[in-house]
């Protein structure tokens, strides 16, 4: 086999893989007729009829909104909280335990606690607990990223009289952004599992708030109507972030594909 | 030397005192009422009341079989897969659709399905949480796999060695360090499920704890049931890299001075 048809082979095969196993998935669920396991068509079907648009502005939106809040609210204090601790020993020293702490704790546990503290099962409640998980990768990689800059460019920095306010301004923020980006794509995937978690748990609209009520009913075909969109939604997020990510660090590739090693 | 980790240790002490004092004042003050946040004190006391109960120890143990058998089956799968379209060029390109498309799926979105299939048993808890574990070991193995040294992979190709020998001795021992990173997040993805189907499923264990104290108005045992959810996931996520310096001691990785 020479070098071309191995290629063509390749691409054959990451074509046929997938149609096939569509193909086997619509062919068992046809034969087998179970309520359980609808046809990928009876799935597809479904997922036009609910999400393109008749039900879009009750539940998408909702969802795409606390997802958007929450993501926004996390990444601005991951990164107000995480360069004065990249930046500062001692805050580290204080902070790490409570950090290590709360990452570690399993999100759903706090589901309850937070109805509790906010009594609320509304938007307040579904935003601060998706904040609050997204809240630590962003916060991490900050403070990597800030302790990983190179300390010449800090002190030069000083000593052309910076003050402290334009050197993180100028010079630690952009040299911990690609990092922060990092952070943020990690967050954004996360928001979207909280998302779910969060309207599974209690809620009277939005994605979750589907699933859960095609549980009660036993309404198969919305269920994995929502299940699909729910895969979509974060495909789509996560290209819509790369592609964010590639204009606003362009820079950065520039500067780095320049920079002598 | 010695008198900064004095410091270090002092400061870890008395940050987690300051944390702990700050609860209990937040609490007793009213600043939110004792029936929202029970006080620090409070809350160590329902929990130790707890420990002494067999009811908690039982809710305990099957949360950390549901993890255990969640991440055993994960491993069992993901590695041999991941070994597999990490070294066939072929494999990995027709499986990469399917794996892009699942991947991304978040294991809560498929906690109704489960529940409408496979009921509240230990099964739908260990699917639950392999699932979950199972992607970012298979694609921690797949890149392991494929970072191997190709300098060695040659050595031994030009010396005869066969392709089982190779994949025994240079492909795997090359990867157990992406391995082991893969187990590390796996186990905490393999937690955060099992007690999530216990929560939204009913399966019995802290997660189901965590719901009826919920439900029943129980403030006291809701917390403590969540404090001690945290330390167990705290003890799963601060074992592994124990054992890893351990297990791994011949790899570079590992070896001192190494960054």
């Amino acid at each position: 086999m020479n070098a071309r048809t191995y290629l063509a082979a390749k691409v054959g095969a990451e074509i046929a893989v997938p149609i096939a196993l569509l193909a086997g998935w619509q062919i068992w669920t046809a034969e087998a007729g179970s309520q359980k396991f609808p046809r990928l068509s009876t799935i597809l079907v479904e997922f036009k009829d609910m999400w393109l648009f008749s039900q879009f502005g009750t539940h998408v939106v909702p969802s795409l909104e606390r997802i958007g809040l929450g993501f926004g609210i996390a990444v601005v204090a991951g990164v107000a909280l995480g360069i004065p601790l990249g930046l500062s020993r001692w805050a580290r020293l204080w902070a790490m335990p409570h950090i290590e702490y709360w990452r570690a704790m399993p999100p759903p546990a706090l589901l309850p606690i937070s109805i509790i503290l906010v009594h609320s099962i509304g938007n307040v409640q579904k935003v601060s607990f998706i904040a609050f998980f997204c809240l630590f990768p962003v916060l991490l990689n900050t403070i990597d990223g800030v302790r990983g800059i190179d300390p010449t460019f800090v002190e030069t920095a000083r000593s052309y009289g910076l003050g402290a306010f334009e050197r993180v301004r100028r010079i630690v923020l952009p040299a911990a952004l690609p990092q922060i980006f990092a952070g943020m794509r990690n967050s954004l995937s996360l928001a979207v599992i909280m998302m779910v978690l969060s309207e599974y748990f209690s809620s009277t609209s939005g994605v979750g708030y589907v699933l859960l009520i095609s549980k009660n009913t036993f309404d198969f075909g919305p269920m994995w109507a929502a299940i699909l969109l729910i895969g979509v939604l974060g495909y789509l997020l996560n290209v819509l972030f790369v592609i964010l990510e590639q204009r606003l660090l362009a820079w950065h590739r520039g500067w780095r594909a320049t920079a002598p090693v | 030397m010695r008198r900064d980790r004095l410091t270090q240790g002092l400061v870890f002490v008395l940050s987690i005192a300051a944390a702990l004092a700050f609860w209990e004042v937040v609490s007793r003050t009213g600043v939110i009422s004792q029936k929202d946040l029970p006080s620090m004190s409070t809350t160590f006391r329902e929990l130790w009341s707890l420990l002494k109960t067999g009811d908690f120890w039982i809710a305990f143990a099957q949360t950390v079989r549901g993890w255990a058998l969640g991440l055993g089956v994960a491993t069992a799968l993901a590695v041999p897969i991941g070994i597999l379209l990490g070294s066939s060029d072929f494999a990995a390109s027709a499986f990469r659709v399917p794996i892009e498309f699942l991947r991304p799926i978040p294991s809560a979105a498929l906690i109704p399905l489960l529940f409408l299939t496979l009921g509240t048993t230990l099964n739908s808890e260990i699917f639950l949480a392999a699932f979950g574990a199972f992607w970012p070991l298979l694609v921690q193995t797949m890149y392991g796999v494929r970072d191997v040294d190709p300098v060695a992979l040659d050595t031994a190709r030009s010396f005869g060695v066969g392709r089982f020998e190779r994949l025994y001795r240079i492909k795997l021992p090359s990867a157990v360090p992406y391995i082991a990173t893969g187990v590390r997040i796996s186990s905490g993805v393999s937690l955060i499920l099992a007690f999530t189907a216990e929560l939204f499923m009913g399966n019995p264990g802290l997660g189901q704890k965590v719901n009826f104290a919920q439900s029943f108005g129980l403030e006291n045992q809701l917390y403590a049931y969540a404090l001690a959810t945290a330390f167990l996931a705290l003890a799963i996520h601060l074992f592994p890299p124990t054992v890893e310096r351990r297990a791994l001691r011949w790899h570079p990785s590992q070896r001192l001075g190494a960054a």
